[in-house]
């Protein structure tokens, strides 16, 4: 199956787009917000988020920069097991501050997908399911 | 044995009975004397979720001698979540947390 899904989410962000560019590529400050890792803003670069471990999964994303453009783009692959997506980080300047579009690609709908993201994400999934519960009825 | 998703969802729409789950995942096998040690909650009420979990097929009883030993079994989630939902979420509060750094940074 090449059939592949894409995840969008997109914010508005009222700070500088230098501000943001810094928090998007400076490892350390990635690490406040996403993952602890050893990312540099280098193409080429291969480095690691590292995520509490869980059962049956060590809790590393195997990642490698893809492309950066300073202040406006920044991409990166993420794989997990067999699970091969990548990350892309689109700033667009606004009156406000920036626009941000943080895609992830490559997710196959198959079911060995389906269940290492059970497994991966099972301890967020129950912090976001009064939410889901709420929404279904 | 494939639990029906409302069964999934309704073992897990009970705080108790998350924290339950939680408590095996992370610590592995308890008994129901053991849990209910952990918890404010009566034996008979752990014994119950536990039931209401095993349901889901969330949690697996052993039985060893005298003792019925409760584990999580995660795996039990994945008719519910793709990759795609988990991550939504995984985004989502990532980028709260970008956003509040970005609040606590200097120009």
């Amino acid at each position: 199956m090449t059939d592949t899904r894409t995840l969008v989410i997109e914010r508005e962000i009222p700070h500088p787009a230098e501000k943001v560019w810094r928090a998007l590529s400076q490892g350390h400050l990635v690490a406040e917000w996403l993952l602890p890792n050893d990312f540099r803003p280098d193409v080429g670069h291969r480095f690691t988020l590292r995520a509490p471990p869980m059962p049956q999964w060590d809790g590393v994303v195997h990642c490698e920069v893809l492309s950066v453009e300073a202040l406006k783009h920044l991409s990166y692959s993420w794989t997990v097991g067999a699970m091969e997506t990548v990350v892309t980080f689109t700033l667009t300047p606004t009156a406000q501050g920036v626009h941000l579009r943080m895609e992830q690609s490559g997710f196959r709908p198959d079911q060995d997908a389906n269940y290492k993201g059970a497994n991966y994400g099972w301890q967020r999934f129950l912090a976001n399911l009064e939410k889901l519960v709420a929404g279904l009825e | 044995m494939q639990a029906a998703p409302d069964a999934l969802f309704k073992a897990l729409a009970d705080p108790t009975r998350r924290l339950i789950f939680e408590h095996l995942c992370r610590d592995g096998e308890h008994t129901v004397q053991m849990l209910t040690t952990r918890s404010t909650v009566s034996q008979p009420a752990i014994s119950k979720h536990l039931g209401i979990l095993k349901l889901a097929g969330l949690v697996r009883g052993r039985h060893q001698g005298r003792e019925t030993r409760y584990s999580a079994q995660p795996q039990a989630l994945a008719p519910l979540i793709d990759w795609m939902s988990h991550y939504g979420a995984f985004w989502h509060d990532r980028l709260d947390r970008l956003e509040s750094l970005l609040n606590r940074m200097d120009q």
